[in-house]
C-alpha cells in the first residue's frame, strides 16, 4: 500500500490537492525511554507535486514538520481527468510516490 | 597547521553562517537532496534561518500575508499552519517557529501556477512566534503570529 493518501479536486478555476503522507518524521532530538538512546533522525526532505511534466510545488522539510505529515496547496492550470504525481523523499533515501486523477 | 586549513573549508562549504565554527562539531554529512536548503534548516537561531533564506530581522511585515494557526496549540505535535496571501508571483512560503531547535519547519517553492496557499502541521516545542516568510517578485516579506503551547511536541 502506497504512503501516500491524496485528494485532488477542481475548484473554479484552481485544483486543489490536499495530501497525507504516512511517515514517523523523526527529530533526531528523542531519546528511547527504555534504552536511553538516541533514535535516530528520519524525516522527508522533499515532496514534489508534477502536472503535465511541470513542478507545481516544491516542498522542502524539516524534522520539525509532524508526523504523518499533512500538506495542501492549490494550483491553476489543471483540470478534471489530469494526472497529477506526488512523490517524496527522506533524509535515509527512502522514497515513494503517488498519481491520482483532478476529479 | 594543516588541520586548521580543514576546518576553515569546512566552514565556507557550509555558506559562511555566523557560529558555524562552534556547530561544526555537529555537522555529519548525511544524504542531502540538490536543493534542500540545509543551511536554513541547520540554522539554530531565528536570524541564522531568515538570512540563509534570503531575509533579515528587518525583513517588512506585510498585511497582505495572513496566518492561520491556533492561538492556543494544546498539543505541541501538531500544530496546523496555513499561509495565504493575495501577493502575486509569489515564489516561495516558509514556516518559521521561533524557539524550536531549528526553527525552520518548512519551505514551499512554488511553480508558475501555483496559488499562494500551503497548509501543513507542525511541530513546536514550546510557546513561540509563528513566521511566515513569504518571497514574491525578488522581494521578501514576512507576517508573525504567537501561537501558546500548553504540551510541547519535541519531548519523548
Amino acid at each position: 500500500m502506497s504512503t501516500i493518501k491524496i485528494r485532488v479536486k477542481a475548484k473554479n478555476d484552481s485544483v486543489e490537492v490536499k495530501a497525507l503522507i504516512k511517515h514517523p518524521m523523526e527529530t533526531g532530538q528523542r531519546k528511547d525511554s527504555k534504552t536511553g538512546e538516541t533514535i535516530p533522525a528520519q524525516y522527508i526532505q522533499e515532496v514534489v507535486c508534477e502536472h503535465k511534466g511541470t513542478k507545481v510545488m516544491t516542498a522542502h522539510w524539516g524534522p520539525a514538520v509532524s508526523k504523518n505529515p499533512y500538506l495542501s496547496f492549490r494550483f491553476k492550470g489543471g483540470s478534471t481527468g489530469d494526472t497529477i504525481k506526488l512523490s517524496w523523499s527522506d533524509n535515509n533515501g527512502q522514497s515513494d510516490s503517488l498519481e491520482a486523477e483532478i476529479a | 597547521m594543516n588541520h586548521k586549513r580543514r576546518l576553515i573549508l569546512k566552514g565556507s562549504a557550509t555558506a559562511g553562517l555566523v557560529g558555524m565554527a562552534m556547530s561544526a562539531g555537529l555537522l555529519i554529512p548525511r544524504h542531502v537532496l540538490a536543493a534542500w536548503p540545509k543551511a536554513a534548516f541547520d540554522a539554530d537561531n531565528v536570524g541564522d534561518t531568515l538570512a540563509a533564506l534570503g531575509g533579515s530581522a528587518d525583513t517588512p511585515e506585510s498585511g497582505d500575508i495572513k496566518i492561520k494557526a491556533p492561538d492556543i496549540a494544546e498539543n505541541g505535535a501538531v500544530v496546523p499552519i496555513t499561509i495565504e496571501t493575495n501577493m502575486q508571483n509569489v515564489e516561495s512560503i516558509s514556516i518559521i517557529a521561533e524557539n524550536n531547535p531549528a526553527p525552520l519547519a518548512a519551505s514551499f517553492e512554488l511553480g508558475p501556477g501555483a496559488e499562494p496557499y500551503v497548509s501543513t502541521r507542525i511541530k513546536m516545542g514550546q510557546t513561540a512566534n509563528i513566521i511566515a516568510l513569504v518571497r514574491a517578485d525578488g522581494k521578501t516579506m514576512k507576517a508573525t503570529k504567537e501561537v501558546k503551547v500548553t504540551i510541547g511536541g519535541c519531548g519523548g
